[in-house]
Protein backbone atom coordinates (compact mmCIF):
# COMPACT_ATOMS: atom_id res chain seq x y z
CA UNK A 1 0.00 0.00 0.00
CA UNK A 2 2.86 2.42 0.88
CA UNK A 3 4.45 2.02 -2.12
CA UNK A 4 1.38 4.14 -3.81
CA UNK A 5 3.02 7.29 -1.74
CA UNK A 6 6.59 6.29 -2.27
CA UNK A 7 7.12 6.30 -5.72
CA UNK A 8 6.37 10.06 -6.18
CA UNK A 9 8.30 12.86 -4.01
CA UNK A 10 5.67 15.74 -4.58
CA UNK A 11 2.63 13.24 -2.70
CA UNK A 12 1.97 13.10 1.09
CA UNK A 13 1.15 9.85 2.45
CA UNK A 14 -2.06 9.27 4.18
CA UNK A 15 0.10 10.18 7.87
CA UNK A 16 1.09 13.65 6.03
CA UNK A 17 4.27 12.83 5.15
CA UNK A 18 6.81 13.12 2.48
CA UNK A 19 8.68 10.06 2.01
CA UNK A 20 11.47 10.98 -0.60
CA UNK A 21 12.00 13.52 1.64
CA UNK A 22 12.57 11.07 4.74
CA UNK A 23 14.29 8.37 2.47
CA UNK A 24 16.81 11.11 1.59
CA UNK A 25 17.67 12.45 5.25
CA UNK A 26 18.08 8.56 5.86
CA UNK A 27 20.63 8.67 3.31
CA UNK A 28 22.06 11.91 4.43
CA UNK A 29 22.32 10.20 8.28
CA UNK A 30 24.41 7.00 7.08
CA UNK A 31 27.06 9.92 5.33
CA UNK A 32 29.94 11.07 6.84
CA UNK A 33 30.02 13.38 9.99
CA UNK A 34 30.22 16.92 9.49
CA UNK A 35 30.27 19.85 12.18
CA UNK A 36 30.86 23.74 12.08
CA UNK A 37 31.37 25.04 15.61
CA UNK A 38 31.19 29.23 15.69
CA UNK A 39 33.74 31.09 17.86
CA UNK A 40 34.28 34.37 18.50
CA UNK A 41 36.80 35.43 15.70
CA UNK A 42 35.46 33.14 13.33
CA UNK A 43 34.46 29.46 11.98
CA UNK A 44 35.54 26.27 11.86
CA UNK A 45 33.87 23.18 9.84
CA UNK A 46 35.24 19.67 9.62
CA UNK A 47 34.04 16.73 7.95
CA UNK A 48 35.15 13.08 7.94
CA UNK A 49 35.73 11.46 4.84
CA UNK A 50 34.47 8.05 3.65
CA UNK A 51 36.67 7.66 0.21
CA UNK A 52 40.00 7.04 1.42
CA UNK A 53 42.80 5.24 -0.17
CA UNK A 54 46.81 5.38 -0.21
CA UNK A 55 46.56 6.02 -3.79
CA UNK A 56 43.87 8.98 -3.48
CA UNK A 57 45.52 11.68 -4.96
CA UNK A 58 44.49 14.25 -1.78
CA UNK A 59 45.09 17.24 -3.11
CA UNK A 60 43.02 17.20 -5.95
CA UNK A 61 39.60 15.73 -4.64
CA UNK A 62 37.65 17.53 -1.99
CA UNK A 63 34.92 15.55 -1.04
CA UNK A 64 33.37 17.58 2.05
CA UNK A 65 34.62 20.85 2.04
CA UNK A 66 33.59 24.05 -0.74
CA UNK A 67 34.29 27.49 -1.31
CA UNK A 68 30.86 29.04 -2.30
CA UNK A 69 32.49 32.84 -2.22
CA UNK A 70 34.94 35.11 -1.09
CA UNK A 71 32.98 34.83 2.49
CA UNK A 72 31.37 31.62 2.82
CA UNK A 73 32.76 28.02 2.95
CA UNK A 74 29.76 24.61 3.30
CA UNK A 75 30.33 21.58 4.26
CA UNK A 76 28.55 18.53 3.14
CA UNK A 77 26.88 15.56 4.07
CA UNK A 78 25.51 12.91 1.65
CA UNK A 79 25.47 12.79 -2.26
CA UNK A 80 28.31 14.71 -3.64
CA UNK A 81 27.28 14.26 -6.77
CA UNK A 82 24.08 16.38 -5.75
CA UNK A 83 25.68 18.56 -3.53
CA UNK A 84 28.17 19.97 -6.73
CA UNK A 85 24.78 20.87 -8.58
CA UNK A 86 23.60 22.89 -5.79
CA UNK A 87 27.18 24.62 -5.16
CA UNK A 88 27.10 25.42 -8.47
CA UNK A 89 23.93 26.85 -8.22
CA UNK A 90 25.19 28.84 -5.00
CA UNK A 91 28.28 30.33 -6.41
CA UNK A 92 26.24 31.36 -9.65
CA UNK A 93 24.12 33.09 -7.26
CA UNK A 94 26.77 34.71 -5.19
CA UNK A 95 28.39 35.96 -8.49
CA UNK A 96 24.88 37.37 -9.63
CA UNK A 97 24.59 39.36 -6.75
CA UNK A 98 28.45 40.71 -6.86
CA UNK A 99 27.51 42.14 -10.28
CA UNK A 100 24.07 43.59 -9.74
CA UNK A 101 24.82 45.04 -6.02
CA UNK A 102 28.95 45.11 -6.17
CA UNK A 103 28.89 43.99 -2.75
CA UNK A 104 28.96 40.27 -1.55
CA UNK A 105 25.32 38.21 -0.93
CA UNK A 106 24.30 38.27 2.78
CA UNK A 107 24.97 34.84 4.41
CA UNK A 108 21.62 34.12 5.06
CA UNK A 109 19.73 35.43 1.75
CA UNK A 110 22.17 32.91 -0.21
CA UNK A 111 21.14 29.82 2.22
CA UNK A 112 17.51 30.88 1.25
CA UNK A 113 18.17 31.08 -2.16
CA UNK A 114 19.63 27.35 -2.27
CA UNK A 115 16.65 26.11 0.17
CA UNK A 116 14.47 27.28 -2.36
CA UNK A 117 15.53 24.91 -5.17
CA UNK A 118 16.01 21.96 -2.51
CA UNK A 119 12.37 22.96 -1.79
CA UNK A 120 11.03 22.88 -5.16
CA UNK A 121 11.89 18.96 -5.32
CA UNK A 122 9.65 18.22 -2.74
CA UNK A 123 6.85 19.87 -4.58
CA UNK A 124 6.94 19.88 -8.27
CA UNK A 125 7.16 17.22 -10.84
CA UNK A 126 7.86 13.13 -9.45
CA UNK A 127 11.99 14.41 -9.64
CA UNK A 128 14.01 13.08 -6.59
CA UNK A 129 15.22 15.29 -4.09
CA UNK A 130 18.19 16.54 -3.55
CA UNK A 131 20.40 13.89 -0.86
CA UNK A 132 22.53 16.25 0.99
CA UNK A 133 22.62 18.64 4.16
CA UNK A 134 24.68 21.43 4.01
CA UNK A 135 26.76 22.86 6.79
CA UNK A 136 27.49 26.35 6.17
CA UNK A 137 29.82 29.02 7.51
CA UNK A 138 30.28 32.57 6.64
CA UNK A 139 30.68 36.71 7.45
CA UNK A 140 28.67 39.49 5.73
CA UNK A 141 28.59 43.18 8.03
CA UNK A 142 25.17 42.73 8.72
CA UNK A 143 25.02 39.70 11.05
CA UNK A 144 29.27 39.13 11.23
CA UNK A 145 30.01 35.39 11.18
CA UNK A 146 27.05 32.89 11.09
CA UNK A 147 26.38 29.25 11.17
CA UNK A 148 23.45 27.32 8.88
CA UNK A 149 22.43 24.02 7.98
CA UNK A 150 19.85 22.93 5.38
CA UNK A 151 18.78 19.88 4.71
CA UNK A 152 16.72 17.93 1.41
CA UNK A 153 13.39 19.80 2.62
CA UNK A 154 14.45 22.35 2.31
CA UNK A 155 14.70 23.98 5.63
CA UNK A 156 17.26 25.99 6.93
CA UNK A 157 18.30 26.67 10.40
CA UNK A 158 20.54 29.21 11.91
CA UNK A 159 23.45 27.45 14.77
CA UNK A 160 26.08 28.38 17.46
CA UNK A 161 27.84 24.37 16.80
CA UNK A 162 25.65 21.93 14.69
CA UNK A 163 25.97 18.56 13.10
CA UNK A 164 25.04 16.27 10.14
CA UNK A 165 25.62 12.83 9.11
CA UNK A 166 26.23 9.68 10.62
CA UNK A 167 26.34 9.79 14.50
CA UNK A 168 24.98 13.51 14.23
CA UNK A 169 22.73 13.47 17.50
CA UNK A 170 26.30 12.06 19.56
CA UNK A 171 28.29 15.01 18.05
CA UNK A 172 25.21 17.25 18.65
CA UNK A 173 25.16 16.26 22.17
CA UNK A 174 28.74 16.72 22.68
CA UNK A 175 29.06 19.80 21.49
CA UNK A 176 26.25 20.60 23.85
CA UNK A 177 28.17 19.85 26.19
CA UNK A 178 31.88 21.38 25.39
CA UNK A 179 30.95 24.30 23.50
CA UNK A 180 31.81 27.46 24.94
CA UNK A 181 30.31 30.96 23.70
CA UNK A 182 33.41 32.69 24.05
CA UNK A 183 35.69 30.70 22.94
CA UNK A 184 37.91 31.66 19.75
CA UNK A 185 38.79 29.96 16.53
CA UNK A 186 41.84 27.99 18.02
CA UNK A 187 39.69 25.85 20.71
CA UNK A 188 37.06 25.65 18.45
CA UNK A 189 39.42 23.58 16.14
CA UNK A 190 40.55 22.28 19.10
CA UNK A 191 36.78 21.22 19.63
CA UNK A 192 35.94 19.91 16.48
CA UNK A 193 38.70 17.47 16.28
CA UNK A 194 37.89 16.64 19.55
CA UNK A 195 33.92 15.71 18.37
CA UNK A 196 34.94 14.24 15.15
CA UNK A 197 37.67 11.85 17.14
CA UNK A 198 34.62 10.65 19.48
CA UNK A 199 32.33 10.19 16.69
CA UNK A 200 33.86 8.73 14.05
CA UNK A 201 34.29 5.00 13.73
CA UNK A 202 38.27 4.90 13.55
CA UNK A 203 39.99 5.38 16.60
CA UNK A 204 42.76 7.55 15.20
CA UNK A 205 42.81 9.91 13.01
CA UNK A 206 44.60 11.15 9.84
CA UNK A 207 44.81 13.72 7.97
CA UNK A 208 43.37 11.17 5.17
CA UNK A 209 40.55 10.58 7.36
CA UNK A 210 39.45 14.26 7.94
CA UNK A 211 39.04 17.42 5.86
CA UNK A 212 39.20 21.46 7.96
CA UNK A 213 38.14 24.56 7.10
CA UNK A 214 37.74 27.67 8.87
CA UNK A 215 36.30 31.24 7.99
CA UNK A 216 38.47 34.22 10.39
CA UNK A 217 39.23 37.63 10.27
CA UNK A 218 43.00 38.67 9.23
CA UNK A 219 44.94 41.10 11.57
CA UNK A 220 43.99 43.64 8.68
CA UNK A 221 40.48 42.98 9.54
CA UNK A 222 39.37 41.27 6.19
CA UNK A 223 37.42 38.23 6.27
CA UNK A 224 39.26 34.82 4.58
CA UNK A 225 38.45 31.29 4.15
CA UNK A 226 41.23 28.44 4.51
CA UNK A 227 40.56 25.25 3.47
CA UNK A 228 43.14 23.22 5.50
CA UNK A 229 46.21 21.03 3.76
CA UNK A 230 46.63 17.72 4.62
CA UNK A 231 49.65 18.86 6.58
CA UNK A 232 47.80 21.81 8.56
CA UNK A 233 45.49 19.04 10.04
CA UNK A 234 48.48 16.23 10.71
CA UNK A 235 49.92 19.56 12.75
CA UNK A 236 46.63 19.79 14.67
CA UNK A 237 45.86 16.25 14.92
CA UNK A 238 49.45 15.85 16.54
CA UNK A 239 49.20 19.03 19.01
CA UNK A 240 46.03 17.13 20.49
CA UNK A 241 47.23 14.28 20.42
CA UNK A 242 44.75 12.24 18.28
CA UNK A 243 46.89 11.65 15.32
CA UNK A 244 48.03 8.18 13.74
CA UNK A 245 49.69 5.43 16.40
CA UNK A 246 52.79 5.19 13.91
CA UNK A 247 53.07 9.05 14.15
CA UNK A 248 53.71 9.07 17.87
CA UNK A 249 57.00 8.85 19.68
CA UNK A 250 56.31 10.77 22.40
CA UNK A 251 53.01 10.17 24.37
CA UNK A 252 53.42 13.09 26.56
CA UNK A 253 51.03 15.80 25.00
CA UNK A 254 48.28 13.22 24.52
CA UNK A 255 46.39 14.13 28.26
CA UNK A 256 45.93 17.86 29.17
CA UNK A 257 44.25 19.54 26.00
CA UNK A 258 41.57 17.14 26.56
CA UNK A 259 40.89 17.97 29.76
CA UNK A 260 41.44 21.76 28.96
CA UNK A 261 38.50 22.05 26.57
CA UNK A 262 35.78 21.18 29.15
CA UNK A 263 36.75 23.41 31.75
CA UNK A 264 37.20 26.56 29.29
CA UNK B 1 15.74 71.53 -22.07
CA UNK B 2 16.70 69.79 -18.41
CA UNK B 3 20.29 70.85 -18.36
CA UNK B 4 18.24 73.68 -16.63
CA UNK B 5 16.96 71.78 -14.19
CA UNK B 6 18.51 72.35 -10.90
CA UNK B 7 20.24 69.17 -8.73
CA UNK B 8 22.33 69.88 -5.66
CA UNK B 9 23.94 66.99 -3.22
CA UNK B 10 25.91 68.53 -0.46
CA UNK B 11 27.54 65.89 2.85
CA UNK B 12 28.20 66.54 5.88
CA UNK B 13 29.33 64.92 9.13
CA UNK B 14 26.48 62.94 9.55
CA UNK B 15 23.74 64.37 7.13
CA UNK B 16 23.26 64.51 3.17
CA UNK B 17 21.23 67.46 2.13
CA UNK B 18 19.51 67.22 -1.54
CA UNK B 19 17.94 69.76 -3.10
CA UNK B 20 15.76 69.74 -6.52
CA UNK B 21 14.34 72.45 -8.77
CA UNK B 22 10.83 72.83 -8.91
CA UNK B 23 9.88 73.87 -12.17
CA UNK B 24 8.85 71.18 -14.61
CA UNK B 25 9.27 72.73 -18.09
CA UNK B 26 8.24 71.83 -21.46
CA UNK B 27 10.46 73.76 -24.33
CA UNK B 28 9.91 77.37 -23.55
CA UNK B 29 7.06 76.90 -20.70
CA UNK B 30 7.02 76.55 -17.35
CA UNK B 31 4.21 73.95 -16.47
CA UNK B 32 4.20 73.25 -12.77
CA UNK B 33 5.82 75.43 -9.97
CA UNK B 34 6.01 72.53 -6.89
CA UNK B 35 7.05 70.10 -8.74
CA UNK B 36 9.02 67.50 -7.03
CA UNK B 37 11.90 65.46 -8.26
CA UNK B 38 13.01 63.17 -5.84
CA UNK B 39 11.91 59.76 -4.66
CA UNK B 40 12.80 58.00 -1.46
CA UNK B 41 13.93 54.20 -2.13
CA UNK B 42 14.01 53.31 1.55
CA UNK B 43 14.50 54.27 5.13
CA UNK B 44 17.88 55.45 4.16
CA UNK B 45 18.42 56.38 0.69
CA UNK B 46 17.16 59.28 -2.13
CA UNK B 47 17.38 59.91 -4.90
CA UNK B 48 16.83 62.82 -7.20
CA UNK B 49 16.28 62.86 -10.93
CA UNK B 50 16.34 65.37 -14.02
CA UNK B 51 16.50 64.58 -17.47
CA UNK B 52 14.27 63.67 -20.24
CA UNK B 53 10.30 64.45 -18.94
CA UNK B 54 8.95 60.87 -18.80
CA UNK B 55 11.94 59.10 -18.56
CA UNK B 56 12.72 60.50 -15.48
CA UNK B 57 9.82 59.11 -14.06
CA UNK B 58 9.39 55.71 -15.14
CA UNK B 59 13.06 54.79 -14.51
CA UNK B 60 12.64 56.58 -10.53
CA UNK B 61 9.96 54.14 -9.84
CA UNK B 62 10.97 51.40 -11.37
CA UNK B 63 14.28 51.75 -9.14
CA UNK B 64 12.27 52.71 -6.42
CA UNK B 65 10.09 49.70 -7.05
CA UNK B 66 13.11 47.38 -7.20
CA UNK B 67 14.77 48.53 -4.10
CA UNK B 68 11.67 48.10 -1.90
CA UNK B 69 10.93 44.72 -3.39
CA UNK B 70 14.51 44.01 -2.53
CA UNK B 71 13.79 45.01 1.40
CA UNK B 72 10.23 42.97 1.50
CA UNK B 73 12.04 39.95 0.57
CA UNK B 74 14.91 39.72 2.49
CA UNK B 75 13.60 42.06 5.43
CA UNK B 76 16.77 44.18 5.23
CA UNK B 77 17.60 47.57 3.09
CA UNK B 78 20.01 47.82 0.37
CA UNK B 79 22.81 49.97 1.82
CA UNK B 80 23.30 53.02 -0.29
CA UNK B 81 26.62 52.13 -1.83
CA UNK B 82 24.81 48.32 -3.32
CA UNK B 83 21.77 50.69 -4.50
CA UNK B 84 23.85 53.00 -6.25
CA UNK B 85 25.56 49.87 -7.94
CA UNK B 86 22.04 48.73 -8.54
CA UNK B 87 21.30 51.95 -10.12
CA UNK B 88 24.47 51.84 -12.36
CA UNK B 89 23.98 48.67 -13.93
CA UNK B 90 20.59 49.48 -14.47
CA UNK B 91 21.69 52.65 -16.61
CA UNK B 92 24.72 50.91 -18.05
CA UNK B 93 22.06 47.98 -19.39
CA UNK B 94 19.36 50.48 -20.52
CA UNK B 95 22.47 52.72 -22.28
CA UNK B 96 23.10 49.71 -24.44
CA UNK B 97 19.40 48.72 -25.67
CA UNK B 98 17.63 50.09 -28.30
CA UNK B 99 15.85 53.04 -26.16
CA UNK B 100 17.73 54.08 -23.42
CA UNK B 101 16.90 56.56 -20.82
CA UNK B 102 17.97 59.97 -20.37
CA UNK B 103 18.57 60.45 -16.78
CA UNK B 104 20.90 61.87 -14.57
CA UNK B 105 20.98 61.04 -10.76
CA UNK B 106 22.01 62.14 -7.63
CA UNK B 107 21.72 59.19 -5.07
CA UNK B 108 22.03 60.61 -1.30
CA UNK B 109 21.64 58.04 2.02
CA UNK B 110 23.61 57.47 5.17
CA UNK B 111 25.04 53.91 5.89
CA UNK B 112 23.61 52.96 9.22
CA UNK B 113 26.12 49.98 9.78
CA UNK B 114 29.36 52.56 8.47
CA UNK B 115 27.43 55.32 10.22
CA UNK B 116 28.51 57.72 7.15
CA UNK B 117 26.71 60.20 4.81
CA UNK B 118 27.28 58.88 1.52
CA UNK B 119 26.76 60.53 -1.93
CA UNK B 120 26.46 59.34 -5.30
CA UNK B 121 26.90 61.26 -8.54
CA UNK B 122 25.00 59.44 -11.66
CA UNK B 123 24.86 60.28 -15.04
CA UNK B 124 22.67 59.07 -18.12
CA UNK B 125 25.96 57.49 -19.59
CA UNK B 126 26.30 55.02 -16.25
CA UNK B 127 29.06 57.19 -14.68
CA UNK B 128 29.13 56.64 -10.58
CA UNK B 129 31.00 58.41 -8.50
CA UNK B 130 31.15 58.73 -5.11
CA UNK B 131 31.37 62.35 -4.16
CA UNK B 132 31.13 65.06 -1.28
CA UNK B 133 29.01 67.37 -2.96
CA UNK B 134 27.89 66.99 -6.39
CA UNK B 135 25.54 69.05 -8.83
CA UNK B 136 24.13 67.95 -12.26
CA UNK B 137 23.29 70.66 -15.40
CA UNK B 138 24.24 74.22 -15.42
CA UNK B 139 24.07 74.32 -11.82
CA UNK B 140 27.29 72.66 -11.72
CA UNK B 141 29.30 75.53 -13.41
CA UNK B 142 28.03 78.08 -10.99
CA UNK B 143 27.81 75.83 -7.49
CA UNK B 144 31.21 73.35 -7.46
CA UNK B 145 33.41 76.85 -7.40
CA UNK B 146 31.27 77.72 -4.72
CA UNK B 147 31.38 74.12 -3.31
CA UNK B 148 35.11 73.68 -3.76
CA UNK B 149 35.64 76.81 -1.47
CA UNK B 150 33.33 76.01 1.41
CA UNK B 151 32.93 72.62 2.11
CA UNK B 152 34.45 70.50 4.38
CA UNK B 153 33.77 66.53 5.36
CA UNK B 154 32.27 67.54 8.63
CA UNK B 155 30.59 70.35 8.23
CA UNK B 156 27.00 70.54 10.87
CA UNK B 157 23.85 70.61 9.15
CA UNK B 158 23.53 74.28 9.74
CA UNK B 159 26.40 75.08 7.57
CA UNK B 160 25.07 72.72 5.31
CA UNK B 161 22.47 74.63 4.78
CA UNK B 162 24.17 78.02 4.66
CA UNK B 163 26.49 76.37 1.79
CA UNK B 164 22.96 75.81 -0.19
CA UNK B 165 21.97 78.91 0.07
CA UNK B 166 24.95 80.42 -1.37
CA UNK B 167 24.78 78.20 -4.05
CA UNK B 168 20.89 78.94 -4.91
CA UNK B 169 21.32 82.64 -4.28
CA UNK B 170 23.99 82.11 -7.27
CA UNK B 171 21.61 80.05 -9.42
CA UNK B 172 19.02 82.69 -8.84
CA UNK B 173 21.58 85.59 -9.99
CA UNK B 174 23.15 83.77 -12.79
CA UNK B 175 20.72 81.38 -14.09
CA UNK B 176 18.79 82.60 -17.25
CA UNK B 177 15.68 81.39 -16.68
CA UNK B 178 13.66 81.10 -13.22
CA UNK B 179 13.41 77.72 -11.84
CA UNK B 180 11.33 77.70 -9.33
CA UNK B 181 13.49 77.79 -6.34
CA UNK B 182 14.32 74.29 -4.29
CA UNK B 183 12.86 71.58 -2.59
CA UNK B 184 15.08 70.43 0.04
CA UNK B 185 15.23 66.90 1.40
CA UNK B 186 17.93 65.59 4.29
CA UNK B 187 18.82 62.03 5.14
CA UNK B 188 20.11 61.42 8.80
CA UNK B 189 20.59 58.27 10.54
CA UNK B 190 16.74 58.58 11.47
CA UNK B 191 15.72 59.11 8.02
CA UNK B 192 14.25 61.40 5.21
CA UNK B 193 12.76 64.45 6.07
CA UNK B 194 11.71 67.21 3.66
CA UNK B 195 13.34 70.75 5.04
CA UNK B 196 11.32 73.73 4.64
CA UNK B 197 13.01 75.85 2.27
CA UNK B 198 12.29 79.72 1.71
CA UNK B 199 12.69 80.44 -1.80
CA UNK B 200 10.80 84.04 -2.54
CA UNK B 201 13.51 86.18 -1.24
CA UNK B 202 14.82 88.44 -4.46
CA UNK B 203 18.46 88.25 -5.55
CA UNK B 204 19.66 91.05 -7.80
CA UNK B 205 22.47 90.49 -10.34
CA UNK B 206 25.07 92.26 -9.72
Amino acid sequence: MSRRYDSRTTIFSPEGRLYQVEYALEAISHAGTALGILATDGIVLAAERKVTSKLLEQDTSAEKLYILNDNMITAVAGMTADANILINYARQAAQRYLLTYNADIPCEQLVRRLCDLKQGYTQHGGLRPFGVSFIYAGWDNQRQFQLYQSNPSGNYTGWKATSVGANNASAQSLLKQDYNEECNLKQACELAVKVLSKTMDSTKLSSEKIEFATVGRTEKGTIYHHLWSPDEIDALLKEHGLAKQDEEPEPSSGGDPAAGVAVH
Amino acid sequence: MYVMEVLLGITGKDFTIIAASKAAMRGASILKVNDDKTRPLNKHTLMAYSGEAGDTVQFAEYVQANVQLYSMRNSTDLTPYETASFVRSELAKSLRSRSPYTVNLLLGGYDPIKDQPQLYWIDYLASCANVPYAAHGYAQYYCLSILDKHHHPDISFEQGMKILRMCTDELKRRLPIDFKGVIVKVVTKDGVREEPYEDDKQVLAP
